[in-house]
């Protein structure tokens, strides 16, 4: 299949982002810089309608996200409906929100794991990250209580310079919770994350440590914890396939409704977005402006175009390639392909070295 | 703390909640739905899982997918057990 072919499969899964309300303030959320107050959230019936529509297209998974999606008393329904359904429903929470009812609720209505995320190990450092006072014991208390319900869970650990040394009694946590699954993951710098990345950037050393104890403990662990270990590309050799491919396995709705490739395509300035009720979710996959304009290799400009990486990797992430160097178009510049690798490289580690290890939380307008 | 699997011929396998076969129609191919993850299954991955129903040992899958595609019992066997090692190591299945 090549780039002019316009016959794309449906997307395997979609994320949900129910509302960007959130009791935590992360300073690497994924949620856009300028984020809508919950007036702007869909209500019910719309989102039982993309939910419909996700199944009729073909959609395997609905992650529901945020955000903190729980902060939504309708999830239930959402979970329920998709169930019916067919789709395998995922929760990505951070935890501090929910009791025994209501985690008993969701898993009698069909919900099928839970994503819990951590912010460290140890309660002041973790609170001090998710700037929520109380969170991580909340967190331990929803871990504790996936495993007495059984409800399959996944650690998410987002590791950054200022957590790294918790990584071992990271996976230590999730063996004790009896979580399946670990993912560990260090921060993207889009979004809040790009904001702070001054604070969170890891060295080098503290990078090539950590994956070494992944490795380590991915053998040791074998058949008891699966290991999901995403990298910050700022110290690879080559990008990641952000997304699969643009336009190729995924797409995300946000809390009002907007249809993305992924959900950090808002920063892209000059792209516009439709959204579920003004055009059929199918017809918005398969030909809006927003997902052809990046799926497959016709956009590519070189070194992607002659790259025998180039349907593997897909060029690397659109937004990462914007945020440093101003082009969305541009080879993703972790590349070592790229013109702009070495700068980028150079620049995670004098901020690493450097760096302050201040946080801007995320906040909801000016108030917030 | 929970221990890693060892698949052998006693083995009574069987997907562990959270994971589910599904029939995927748009794509017209079996997949096993996993947290975050999925397996694409071949034939053959296909019919080893849906004798994943608690209740039958490896050796009794050996026994009746070697009757059914008339293939030397052994081989079968060996083709079972590594498969279903391999979807334990992944925590896809449980025995
Ligand atoms: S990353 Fe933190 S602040 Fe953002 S939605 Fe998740 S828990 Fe809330
Ligand atoms: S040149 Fe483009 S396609 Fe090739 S490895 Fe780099 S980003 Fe990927």
């Amino acid at each position: 299949m090549n780039a002019a072919s316009p016959h794309i499969d449906p997307p395997l899964a979609m994320l949900a982002e129910l509302t960007y309300r959130c009791p935590l303030r992360c300073p690497y959320c994924s949620n856009p810089l300028e984020m809508t107050a919950a007036s702007g959230d869909m209500d019910t019936g719309q989102w039982l309608g993309v939910i419909e529509e996700a199944a009729d297209m073909g959609v395997l998974q609905i992650h529901f996200s945020g955000g903190e999606p729980t902060v939504r008393q309708d999830l239930e329904d959402m979970v329920g409906r998709a169930e019916v359904l067919g789709i395998y429903t995922n929760l990505i929470t951070s935890g501090v929100l929910i009791d025994q009812a209501r985690l008993e609720g969701l898993a009698d209505r069909g919900l099928q794991h839970i994503q819990l995320s951590f912010q460290g190990t140890e309660e002041a450092g973790a609170d001090r990250i998710g700037g929520f006072r109380g969170g991580h014991r909340k967190k331990l208390e929803t871990a504790r209580l996936a495993g007495e319900i059984g409800l399959p869970l996944t650690i998410n650990a987002v590791m950054h310079r200022q957590n790294m040394d918790d990584l071992e009694s990271m996976i230590q946590m999730a063996v004790d919770f009896g979580a399946k699954r670990l993912e560990v993951a260090h921060v993207q710098y889009y979004g809040w994350g790009l904001r702070n990345r001054a604070a969170l950037v890891p060295t080098r050393e503290q990078l090539e440590h950590a994956t070494e104890i992944v490795e380590a403990a991915r053998e040791r662990l074998k058949g008891i914890l699966v290991f999901d270990y995403v990298v910050p590309d700022y110290y690879a050799r080559y990008p990641k396939s952000c997304m699969g491919g643009w336009g190729r396995q995924f797409l995300n709705v946000t809390p009002s409704g907007r249809v993305m490739p992924c959900h950090a395509a808002e920063t892209i300035p000059d792209m516009t977005f439709d959204s579920v009720g003004e055009r059929p979710l199918l017809d918005i996959w398969e030909q809006s402006e927003a997902f052809t304009r990046f799926r497959g290799t016709g956009w590519m400009p070189e070194p992607c175009r002659s790259c025998d990486r180039r349907e593997i990797d897909w060029g690397g992430c659109r937004c990462q390639a914007l945020a440093l160097t101003g082009n969305a178009a541009a080879t993703d510049p972790v590349c070592e392909k790229s013109p702009e690798h070495e700068r980028i490289a150079a620049l995670a580690a004098a901020e690493a070295a450097a760096g302050t290890d201040e946080f801007e939380y995320r906040r909801f307008g000016q108030g917030g | 703390m929970a221990a890693a699997v060892t698949i052998g011929e006693a083995s009574v396998p069987h997907l562990p909640r959270g994971v589910r076969l599904k029939f995927d129609k748009p794509r017209d191919q079996w997949v096993l739905l996993a947290p975050e993850r999925m397996f694409v299954l071949d034939d053959i991955a296909l019919e080893i899982v849906k004798c994943c129903d608690g209740k039958a040992s490896v050796a009794a899958i050996a026994d009746d997918l070697s009757a059914r595609f008339e293939a030397p019992r052994d081989t079968v066997a060996k083709d079972v057990i590594i498969l279903l090692q391999d979807f334990a190591d992944k925590g896809v299945v449980a025995a």
